[in-house]
């Protein structure tokens, strides 16, 4: 993936709206046949971002270039990237297929062209039965497909998707992820999607930006994003997360030495740095002591025993607070003697052993020092 | 909503001072006319009612299908100047920024404060000869051949030996300007609420697919949006059709339209039967105007239902 030419080259965009600095300084390399996620919580910039791609605003400063193209005096109607909307925006007074035509026909394609274009499209999105109906006999599942067609049938170089999934219901939207990947696939276009939804993202993307304020905060694969997240944002936005204080008091080679909120001395053996494209390379902990810093902990990586761990692992003494049940997994917060609280998800593996806790009940909860991240603040 | 079924004392109460001032001041008087368009005159005041179709077969007369036709005609002319110019500006309302709204339509509806006769005559001292309009443009003839004379060419008379006024008043022309100048907020506020009301998302998404701002006009705004253009044109179609004071005031001697020959009947002619008549007939043309556009709505939502 890394090989591939740079499709979309986002150089220190900035976007002011009055006193709100929405996009700051943001530069992203979007490469060719990436499926790229712009991710973040709402009012991070990610629609602006998206919208300045496509030409409905213009960045105050720094330059866009699609495929090394620079856009600043491109009109939307004129870049070759096409978007498919939040609330669809399929025109209400067309058929599916002239929605589909529309953007065929205001480029003067051959109308019999326009004919198989459309059909090849539509059949993509397994629309071929409505090509005749109206977008209000439409479901909206079958609205953001015609939206879709609409907008891949122009073969753009990049295809544009601003919260594709939100108004679906559940088992809907976890469809049409499945049926995103497989488009992508298909088409080899460069798709670039907004969410707030991380699920989304880690389930769909090559790659994924993680904004917050106007700025990029780390960019990298699914999996490193949710085991090495670079900061304390990161960490708690992307999953489930149990962070601490804590406070480098000495180091061996890349031993660190720490003294944690809750869960008193620990060490820790050396951190893998982070990716090379996100700030903070240099590696968490690198600061002078004593250095105050985060340590994180998934949930999915600590284990509930009713007696101590065996030696090598983290472990800590506390009372259930409380249990909440998911089906699949169940969710145990814990007490720690400290005070500190912590949670654990347990998998519920079997029909018959999963396992119960009651509150209150006195527990062991571990975890194996590696799983540990240490994050700067 | 049917909480009427159990206060109907309530609802009676409520609905019966506006049912009687409709029917006292609005139904019954239309009826008289109605009738009246029957009658016979009968010396200076009285009127026969004979059931006689002569006012309407006078009223069908060359002369008088002429100044209908004129006044369709000039109806029409005027519609169609407040559907053009009102798009740009409801437009431009509804995309303004948002605490500029309320400004730009009360900056619309401020003449409706003032009478419309009063606006009227406004509009003669905007136009006359010795008007602001020709004030205007005597001042850049004055400009203008300075210049000339400045740069040596003053002699030859290039620009006339003198400032001509334009005869902007009394014409077909100041009569359109003048419809069109009163009635134009009905045009557009139709308008505005269609357009406020439409999609952003849509117009992006035709400039996404590639159409500019023409196409995206005419695919997509203007079929979204022409109920709002239709219920402007229809109020402001049917009172310029019956507009008699704008052509009073401002036309000219063959700047007759229907409104002036009727209001001409019920005054000075004295000749009420043949008034009502005239009036009716205006009346028959505005309903089946109406029932068009009900019919061809209906059909239009029968299709997209």
């Amino acid at each position: 993936m890394s090989e591939s030419p740079v499709t979309v080259s986002i150089q220190s965009v900035s976007k002011r709206f009055g006193t709100v600095t929405a996009v700051d300084r943001v530069s992203l390399d979007i490469r060719q046949n990436e499926f790229f996620a712009l991710l973040g919580p709402s009012g991070c910039g990610k629609t602006t971002l998206l919208r300045m791609l496509a030409g409905f605003e213009t960045p105050d400063r720094g330059s866009i270039l699609i495929d090394g193209q620079d856009m600043a005096e491109v009109p939307p109607n004129r870049r070759p990237v096409n978007m498919v909307f939040q609330s669809y925006a399929v025109f209400p007074h067309m058929s599916v297929f002239d929605n589909v035509a529309y953007g065929l026909r205001v480029a003067g394609t051959p109308s019999g062209e326009i004919g198989q274009r459309v059909r090849d499209a539509l059949e993509m999105v397994r629309l071929s039965e409505q090509a005749e109906r109206r977008p209000d006999q439409l479901s909206g599942g079958q609205r953001q497909r015609v939206a879709l067609a609409r907008a891949l049938v122009k073969r753009p170089k990049v295809l544009l998707l601003d919260e594709p999934l939100s108004a679906l219901d559940a088992k809907l939207r976890e469809a049409m992820q499945l049926e995103l990947v497989r488009l992508q696939h298909a088409v080899g276009i460069t798709f670039v999607i907004v969410t707030h939804d991380q699920h989304e993202a880690l389930s769909m993307a090559n790659r994924i930006a993680v904004m917050e304020a106007g700025q990029v905060r780390q960019v990298d694969g699914p999996a490193q994003l949710y085991e090495f997240p670079n900061s304390r944002f990161v960490a708690g936005f992307i999953g489930k997360m149990n962070l601490f204080r804590a406070r480098v008091i000495a180091r061996h080679g890349t031993e660190l030495k720490l003294d944690v909120e809750g869960l008193g001395r620990l060490t820790l053996p050396g951190q893998e740095p982070h990716s090379a494209d996100s700030p903070g390379a240099a590696g968490p902990g690198a600061g002078p002591d004593p250095w105050d810093i985060d340590i994180a902990v998934r949930p999915e990586k600590i284990r509930i025993h009713r007696d101590e761990a065996p030696g090598g692992r983290i472990s800590h003494h506390g009372r259930v607070s409380e249990v909440a049940y998911f089906g699949d997994t169940s969710h145990v917060y814990l007490r720690l003697d400290s005070g500190q609280s912590i949670s654990a998800n347990i998998r519920n593996v079997a029909r018959t052993s999963r396992p119960s806790f009651r509150i209150g009940e006195a527990l062991w909860c571990s975890w194996d020092a590696g799983d540990t991240l240490v994050l700067d603040r | 909503m049917d909480s009427w079924r159990k206060n109907p004392l309530v609802f009676w109460v409520l609905n019966l001072s506006p049912s009687v001032w409709l029917v006292a001041f609005f139904i019954v008087p239309l009826a008289l006319v109605w009738v009246l368009s029957f009658g016979e005159k009968r010396g200076l005041l009285d009127v026969a009612i004979t059931g006689t179709l002569d006012n309407y077969a006078r009223a069908l007369q060359p002369l008088y299908l002429e100044i209908f036709w004129k006044s369709i005609w000039m109806a029409a002319a005027a519609t169609m100047v407040c559907l053009i110019v009102g798009y740009p500006v409801a437009f431009a309302i509804a995309f303004a920024p948002s605490r500029w709204k309320p400004y730009l339509l009360l900056a619309l509806m401020v003449p409706f404060w003032i009478n419309i006769l009063i606006r009227t005559y406004a509009l003669i001292a905007v136009f006359r000869t010795r008007g602001y309009v020709n004030f205007t443009l005597e001042w850049f003839w004055d400009q203008a051949n300075s210049l000339l004379g400045a740069i040596g060419l003053g002699g030859y008379g290039l620009m006339g030996a003198r400032f001509e006024p334009l005869e902007l008043l009394y014409n077909n022309f100041a009569v359109s300007l003048g419809i069109v100048y009163a009635f134009f907020p009905f045009m557009v506020l139709p308008l505005y609420a269609n357009i406020e009301k439409l999609d952003r998302s849509y117009l992006e998404a035709s400039l996404d697919l590639g159409a500019g701002h023409w196409r995206t006009f005419f695919s997509v705004v203007f079929p979204l949006t022409w109920h709002g253009a239709l219920s402007g044109v229809i109020i402001v179609f049917i009172p310029a059709l019956g507009a008699f004071f704008i052509p009073d005031l401002l036309g000219g001697t063959d700047s007759q339209l229907i409104g002036n020959v009727i209001e001409r009947q019920f005054k000075s002619a004295n000749d009420w039967p043949f008034g009502a008549a005239l009036s009716f007939l205006l009346m028959y043309a505005t309903f089946g105007a109406l029932a068009l556009r009900a019919l061809v709505v209906g059909r239009k939502q029968g299709l997209e239902v």
